[in-house]
């Protein structure tokens, strides 16, 4: 049984990193769900089952907080106390937020005239960004140990991930 | 029984006792029920080898039919005889859009609309119950005693209404329930450990009444479920409607009566298969009133008729797919499920979409059950060789709960991977408020009207403070079944508040408890009839067995000895054809008493037989 007292990346053997072998977490995941799954647990007592049930949702939750690298750069930053999700304090630059806003804007007026072409031109943009921002946010976690610093930048990546999710959704709006 | 050990010296006994378990689908046309036998899956027929049970339950006169008897009343008793009940599963009567297709008598009750019938008011939980005893019934007689696990499965994207209506109905029907599980996965499992395939595999799974379709990951023995989407109210019954209506049309029917209503529907799903195999099917009927259907449906108009339908599948393949983040490129095969995949024109769009023809090895009908056999016998703990296997499957809907306004919060996204727990914070809006009403709910939609409600229940014994100082935690948690709980906390103050979600069928739990003590009642009367039968067999079995060796090895029997034993013989006889159980059984054992020492004696004779070579193959039976 798994010991919940650990961090997500030791969960899994893991030094915590933003850039890391997916491969090897995907292999840990399965490792780990293997040993604690309520399936291995159906014939045991209740508590036993209880436990499984909790230990594999653990599991569950600590994998989706790594495998996206959203998610995986906020959970770091939580590792040294700094809050990127709440709603405190949500300032961010504002040449960033007139770009995001002025994206908005045009995948509002795309939706409306059901331009999917636009719509995805959009997407491959933001996603773009996305992932620039990934490779600066690489160097600031992992290299410089940046982690205050770098909240602005996961503030902005969260941002970005929210807006593709966002133009993804119409997307697949139109398309039904 | 003694006289039975006798077997070659050096060949082990008896093996170790292995638990009798089995795989249910229950679907909405016809159920399967299947076991793992010498490491392999297989459905069990019935005595005529059919392996189907048609979905079908009458309330007759006598008493309850299902399967093949129900369906053969079902034109000439059609209020009485349910069909395609899985569709009504944890389903209110303003759910069923399609209500007035059947010819019920329905009720509205709140929750979880009713059939009146001859046997009274009917919940879709007690006619599936009623199914699934069936099923047991036939596992039981195949496998020689109760079933000591069993696994139902269930659509993919049926809702937590729908499931755990489905674990009621399995409860009430006397199944130890090991887990509910989906139907796509369970074709995945009979599909992969066949195939030992790896990579990304699409199940399009269009049954009788539901169509699912989930995208999984195959690697090194672990069936991922990526995503999974569906309609649990489209399935092979709307062909066949598509059918009916084009029947109406063209030979300019008036109104009908429910008999020719369900004889024109059986016509049309007759023609419906016919299509599956012909270019072209007939349908003939002689109405009620004296008129006559005479019409040919060629498989072009077919297709037409049907051509949305086909269509409106396609739209669920690509929202899992986009939900997957993949491309119909990156699916290596496609499996097809369920009796409705046969139809050409299904089969034919599924290739296009994915560019590639569709998998099927393995019977569409049976592929499900065989599955849900797989996982049963790991659950219950049965060793195989290829055993070494893990399932992280899905749950198909976003659960949240109710916010101000009348917005959903999203708790727990769709395509979570299960089991999962997830907790949020809540906070009060008014000043000095001391409860919180906490309503749950499951679906894609903003608006709260727009979900499924599941459960209502209040947080109460918050100590007063000012809006927004309270801390409210809850916590969602779906289990491996898909199954939701929910719990409310005051972090401050630890007031809590739980509830197992559980959607009101409009039967309250005296209702509920009735109902499971009216069926321990029959299962008692059942454990009877099968304790007497499986008494009598055992007592067929020592007595022939004790009259051959009588026959063969007679002269190691003393005079008291042989008394004592045809006493014994004689006493059987008697209760062999008794009702009394228990008295058999006694006999049985007085038998085996009487004999023991000459099973004994025999088995010295026949180990040295076998030591100066000779043959015991004669004698031990």
């Amino acid at each position: 049984m798994i010991d919940f007292s650990r961090n997500y990346f030791d969960l899994f053997g893991m030094v915590p990193a933003f850039r890391f072998d997916g491969a090897m977490l995907d292999q840990a995941y399965r490792q780990l769900q293997a040993e604690v799954h309520p399936d291995r647990f159906a014939g045991a007592s209740d508590a036993q089952r209880r436990h499984a049930l909790q230990s594999s949702a653990r599991v569950n939750e600590a994998y989706r907080a790594l495998k996206d690298p959203v998610r995986r750069a906020q959970y770091l930053l939580r590792l040294h106390d700094i809050d990127a999700v709440g709603e405190t304090d949500t300032a961010l630059p504002l040449d960033f937020l007139e770009r995001q806003m002025e994206r908005r804007e045009q995948a509002a007026d795309a939706q409306a005239a059901g331009d999917t072409e636009a719509l995805s031109a959009l997407l491959a943009e933001a996603r773009a960004e996305g992932r620039a921002m990934e490779d600066v946010l690489a160097r600031m976690l992992d290299r410089e140990q940046a982690f205050a610093v770098a909240r602005t930048q996961v503030r902005e990546l969260t941002f970005l991930a929210k807006l593709a999710e966002d133009i993804d959704a119409m997307l697949a709006a139109i398309e039904s | 029984m003694a006289l039975f050990q006798i077997s070659e010296p050096g060949e082990a006994p008896a093996p170790h006792q292995r638990k009798r378990a089995i795989g249910i689908d229950l679907g909405t046309t016809n159920s399967l029920v299947a076991t793992v036998r010498n490491g392999l899956a297989v459905v069990l027929p019935d005595i005529e080898g059919r392996p189907l049970v048609p979905s079908i339950v009458r309330y007759g006169p006598q008493g309850v039919e299902t399967g093949y008897a129900a369906m053969a009343q079902q034109t000439g008793d059609p209020q009485n005889t349910i069909v395609s009940v899985k569709r009504m599963m944890g389903r209110g009567l303003a759910d069923l859009t399609d209500a007035r297709r059947f010819p019920y008598r329905f009720i509205d009750t709140p929750g979880m609309v009713k059939l009146d019938t001859r046997a009274g008011a009917k919940s879709p939980v007690e006619v599936s119950a009623d199914l699934l005893r069936a099923l047991r019934e036939r596992a039981e007689a195949s496998l020689a005693g109760p079933v000591d696990g069993a696994v139902v499965t269930v659509p993919a994207y049926f809702d937590d209404a729908q499931r755990q209506a489905t674990k009621d109905a399995a409860q009430l029907a006397g199944l130890p329930i090991l887990r509910l599980l989906n139907e796509p996965t369970a074709a995945a499992i009979a599909y992969g450990l066949d195939n030992a395939s790896e990579g990304v595999y699409a199940v399009y799974d269009l049954g009788g009444g539901t169509f699912d379709i989930s995208i999984l990951r195959l690697s090194r023995g672990v069936f991922e479920v990526l995503a999974t989407h569906g309609d649990s109210a489209l399935g092979g019954d709307d062909f066949d409607h598509r059918v009916f209506c084009w029947v109406i049309e063209v030979a300019k029917l008036p109104p009908l009566s429910p008999s020719d209503a369900r004889l024109l529907l059986v016509k049309a799903r007759e023609a419906k298969e016919n299509l599956s195999e012909h270019e072209t099917a007939s349908i003939l009927a002689t109405l009620s009133g004296g008129q006559s259907v005479n019409l040919t449906l060629t498989k072009a108009i077919f297709t037409e008729i049907t051509g949305n339908l086909v269509a409106k599948t396609l739209l669920p393949v690509k929202r899992a797919l986009r939900d997957a983040q993949l491309a119909p490129s990156d699916v290596k095969g496609v499996v097809l499920v369920g009796g409705a995949t046969r139809m050409p024109q299904v089969r034919r769009a599924v290739a296009e979409f994915f560019g590639q023809p569709p998998l099927t090895n393995l019977n569409p009908d049976e592929v499900v059950a065989l599955g849900a056999a797989v996982q049963a016998n790991k659950l219950a703990g049965n060793r195989e060789r290829d055993d070494d296997w893990l399932l992280l499957d899905v749950i198909p809907l976003s659960l949240g709960l109710e916010t101000m306004g009348g917005l959903t919060e999203k708790i727990i996204p769709r395509n979570s991977t299960i089991p999962v727990a997830r907790a949020q914070e809540f906070t009060t809006y008014k000043d000095g408020q001391t409860a919180m009403a906490i309503h749950v709910v499951q679906g894609e939609r903003e608006r709260v009207a727009d979900c499924r409600s599941l459960a209502r229940f209040e947080l109460r014994g918050i100590p007063p403070m000012v809006a927004g100082a309270a801390r409210i935690e809850v916590t969602f948690q779906v289990d491996a079944d898909g199954l939701l709980d929910v719990a409310a906390r005051e972090r401050q103050t630890g007031v809590e508040a739980t509830i197992t979600v559980k959607p009101s069928y409009g039967l309250s739990d005296g209702e509920i408890a009735k109902m499971l003590s009216d069926s321990f009642t029959h299962a008692a009367d059942d454990m009877q009839a099968r304790a007497l039968a499986e008494a009598q067999v055992d007592a067929d079995q020592i007595a022939a067995a004790t009259e051959t060796a009588l026959a063969t090895d007679g002269d190691l029997v003393g005079a008291d000895e042989r008394a004592a034993i045809d006493v014994a013989l004689a006493k059987l006889r008697r209760f062999r054809n008794g009702s009394d159980h228990l008295a058999l059984r006694g006999a049985v054992e007085a038998l085996n008493h009487a004999t023991g020492e000459f099973a004994a004696r025999r088995m010295d004779r026949s180990v040295s037989r076998a030591l100066t070579g000779r043959r015991v193959d004669a004698l031990s039976d």
